[in-house]
């Protein structure tokens, strides 16, 4: 062992020479494992069908995104867990009796088209998943909106198709929507565990909430972003929500169905495709409730939060150049010559 | 201990202090050989007032500051000058230097205890300050006589002794406040007094209890002097969260210490004025904490300027298998060693050795996912993630829209960065290529 110092060929680099210990793999597994609880909810309800979907668009995902790193000699990170986040969002976003060629299709366009051909992670300007559900709803609207009942047990689904409760609200009313669940406290009971009709992933609001709560505490994501966008939604339906008058809306039937909960804790939060400053993810989730509500209550749609997300994607970038972080002694600018 | 001072934002890397916090300063021999580089400050280089042949003694003045922002720089040891060129300096760069060879014996010019040294005037301290060379000894190196004399329209009313040493493993400065509180003390009195102002503060940051402890004891009786435990949080010691933290001041973009009527100074800065301006001490020798996992014996040692690294290395037990780095300074702000005969200079507060498990390779990095960490901790409240993208794609001129040069490259973006992206050297790269 040599303690003759010259014989060591020491490293030069720059400072910082020591580092903290987060990357984007540890990052993005941890989102995919807060996702968990939400994937086993939608195994229970719709039985295998649910595993069948999911691991079809994880595996087109990773695998595409491996070809086509390769294809393009770009640097291969399929396995730092966003491809297969990507596919893994994609599959809780699809209805559960798709064909087998909607979720590879699906993943195919999130993967390739929004993400790889953009420049790959970081470079993408839309949510991948989120893409992908539109291309598909777009392409194959009668599949795209197949609902079918769920059982539980994790047993095989039941072959019946029902509507949403969204859909029961657009088309028929509060009234109706209650009287399908018998009362009030057990439409909520149906939408806080997930017994209702909707995609895989998005019909259990603890489920979810719980792996919100895991990206919270680990400071993965923070409340700018989901508080804004549902604090948003809840406040535009109490006021324009009921019918006939003003502020007669249930804001808590908005909150706990459709989309809303995966969206604004696991889409709207997207790092690359929201803003980077905290002041900008508040007017991004306020920008994202109010077109939500827009599309749900005026639109031709029964749910809004996936176009509301998208729209808004494209506003990140222009929200992070207007909204500056406080500045550490800050002086007003001198007038320009 | 409940109060504790701090700014928003910053990091908390571990402090890794423990490997030296509780070992005495240990003296290094006689080194056999000084190199002592005309350029150990900010500012102008100084002028080699030596020849080759010349015999010096220790504490004669061998280089003469050229202009007001300058330091005269002295002999640390006594013997023959052998060379007057360029060598490797710890900045990275070459820097004309002069080479003493010992005579062996450290033969000094005699220095003068002046017990009335309190009771002298503003100008005659600054002057003894300015002849004894003394710079910043944090790190920056700016000439402390430059410090004290601020132009008229920025009135001073605050001295604070900079005592937070928030790098992690350094621990020269909680030494030194351990062992010389007295005289830390009184060098504040000294830098006051050359300021004129009537209220000083010495800020330490919690992890030191026993510093605070000691610190306070020596301040019982001074109503003037008050000291601030701070939150253990890097860059605590920088001068802009300094103040933030002791006074709630905040130093306007692109602004100093003055402008908000604050004169910052590091602990060891405040123990050589007092030696300077009591016995007349030029500044001939530091302690510098030789520490990290890739020294055998990690210390802290007070050693003449122009000792070479590699010998207080080889003091500290040697280097262990597997030593990639040698950084001058902290971990966060340090600079990496190409050479190990490169010598200890004013500025050099640490030398610390990581091994191939602590050392985190930069050469790998990913395009930025935009997660805003780096936003979350940046103290000065930028967007180093924008700045990165455009320095990264060579928009420099928009990246000043962005405030980039009151980024003072501290590191808390690198740090937290999980796409492991290179952030202080694209922060250069930008600042390099335009004007501020």
């Amino acid at each position: 062992m040599s303690t003759d110092a010259k014989t060591h060929p020491l490293v030069v680099s720059v400072s910082p020479h020591v580092r903290g210990g987060e990357s984007i793999a540890k990052i993005m597994w941890t989102v995919n494992f807060a996702l968990l609880p939400a994937f086993i909810m939608s195994v229970y309800y719709f039985g295998p069908r649910a595993v069948y979907v999911t691991a079809l668009c994880i595996l087109t995902a990773v695998f595409s995104e491996h070809i086509f790193q390769k294809a393009l000699d770009r640097k291969v990170t399929s396995t730092d867990g966003s491809a297969f986040l990507t596919g893994l969002l994609l599959g809780m976003n699809l209805p559960p009796a798709v064909p087998f060629y909607i979720p590879i299709v699906g993943s195919f366009v999130a993967i390739v088209i929004t993400k790889t051909l953009f420049g790959g992670l970081g470079y993408n300007i839309f949510n991948p998943a989120l893409i992908g559900r539109a291309f598909l709803l777009i392409t194959w609207p009668k599949l795209m909106t197949k609902w079918a009942m769920p059982t539980a047990h994790f047993i095989e689904m039941d072959a019946k198709t029902t509507a949403t409760p969204l859909g029961i609200l657009k088309e028929e009313g509060l009234a109706k929507l209650i009287e399908h669940f018998g009362d009030k406290a057990s439409l909520y009971k149906s939408l806080l565990f997930g017994s209702t009709a909707g995609s895989l992933g998005e019909t259990s609001a603890i489920a979810l909430l719980i792996g919100a709560a895991i990206l919270l505490y680990k400071k993965y994501i923070t409340w700018h972003t989901p508080l804004s966008f549902l604090g948003t939604v809840a406040l535009i339906a109490w006021i324009f929500g009921g019918k006939g008058a003003l502020f007669t809306g249930d804001p808590v039937i908005h909150l706990l169905s459709g989309g809303l909960i995966l969206g604004a804790f696991f889409m709207a939060t997207d790092y690359v495709t929201c803003p980077t400053v905290r002041k900008g993810q508040i007017i991004f989730g306020i920008g994202c409730g109010a077109i939500t509500m827009l599309i749900r209550l005026k639109g031709g749609f029964p749910e809004g939060v996936m176009f509301a997300i998208l729209l808004m994607n494209c506003f990140a970038p222009l929200i992070d150049r207007g909204v500056k972080p406080k500045q550490f002694g800050a002086v007003k600018k001198e007038a320009k010559k | 201990m409940s109060k504790s001072a701090t700014f928003e934002r910053g990091i908390h890397p571990d402090d890794s202090k423990e490997l030296t916090a509780h070992k005495p300063v240990e003296t290094a021999p006689l080194p056999a050989r000084v190199i002592i580089p005309m350029s150990q400050h900010a500012g102008a280089p100084a002028k080699a007032e030596v020849a080759i042949g010349d015999t010096v003694k220790k504490y004669q003045l061998i280089g003469s500051p050229q202009g007001f922002v300058s330091a005269p720089v002295h002999a640390s040891i006594s013997g023959k000058v052998t060379a007057i060129a360029e060598f490797p300096h710890p900045s990275g760069r070459l820097i004309p230097s002069i080479v003493i060879e010992s005579d062996g014996l450290d033969e000094a010019l005699p220095l003068k205890d002046n017990a009335d040294y309190l009771n002298l005037g503003a100008d005659q301290i600054k002057a003894l300050v300015k002849d004894a060379g003394i710079v910043g000894l944090g790190g920056a190196a700016f000439p402390t006589n430059v410090k004290l004399s601020p132009p008229k329209e920025k009135p001073i009313d605050t001295i604070i002794i900079n005592g937070a040493e928030c790098e992690p493993y350094l621990t020269a400065d909680h030494r030194l406040m351990v062992e010389k509180p007295q005289e830390i003390v009184n060098g504040l009195k000294l830098l006051m007094k050359a300021v004129g102002v009537n209220k000083g503060y010495i800020g330490i940051e919690k992890n030191k209890p026993d510093a605070i402890e000691i610190m306070r004891k020596i301040v019982s009786g001074e109503p003037n002097i008050e000291v601030t435990a701070l939150t253990v949080k890097y860059p605590q010691g920088a001068e802009k969260m300094l103040i933030k933290a002791i006074k709630g001041r905040e130093i306007p973009s692109r602004g100093l210490p003055m402008d908000v009527g604050c004169v910052v100074q590091n602990v060891g800065t405040a123990l050589a004025v007092y030696e300077a301006v009591r016995y007349g001490k030029p500044l001939v020798e530091r302690v510098v904490t030789v520490t990290g996992n890739g020294v055998r014996e990690p210390k802290n040692i007070l050693a003449r300027i122009g000792t070479r690294i590699s010998e207080l290395i080889e003091l500290s037990g040697g280097l262990v298998e597997g030593a990639v780095k040698v950084i001058a300074g902290g971990p966060m702000m340090g600079f990496a060693q190409w050479s190990l005969d490169v010598p200890v200079v004013k500025g050099t507060s640490g030398l610390l050795v990581l091994t191939e498990k602590e050392y985190v390779s930069s050469d790998e990095y990913f395009a930025c996912i935009r997660c805003g960490s780096c936003v979350d901790v940046c103290p000065i409240g930028l967007n180093p993630s924008m700045l990165s993208i455009l320095s990264e794609k060579g928009h420099y001129e928009e990246a000043k829209d962005y405030n980039l040069f009151d980024c003072f490259e501290c590191g808390s973006c690198a740090f937290v960065c999980p796409a492991k992206r290179p952030m202080v050297q694209f922060m250069r790269l930008a600042k390099s290529q335009v004007k501020p």
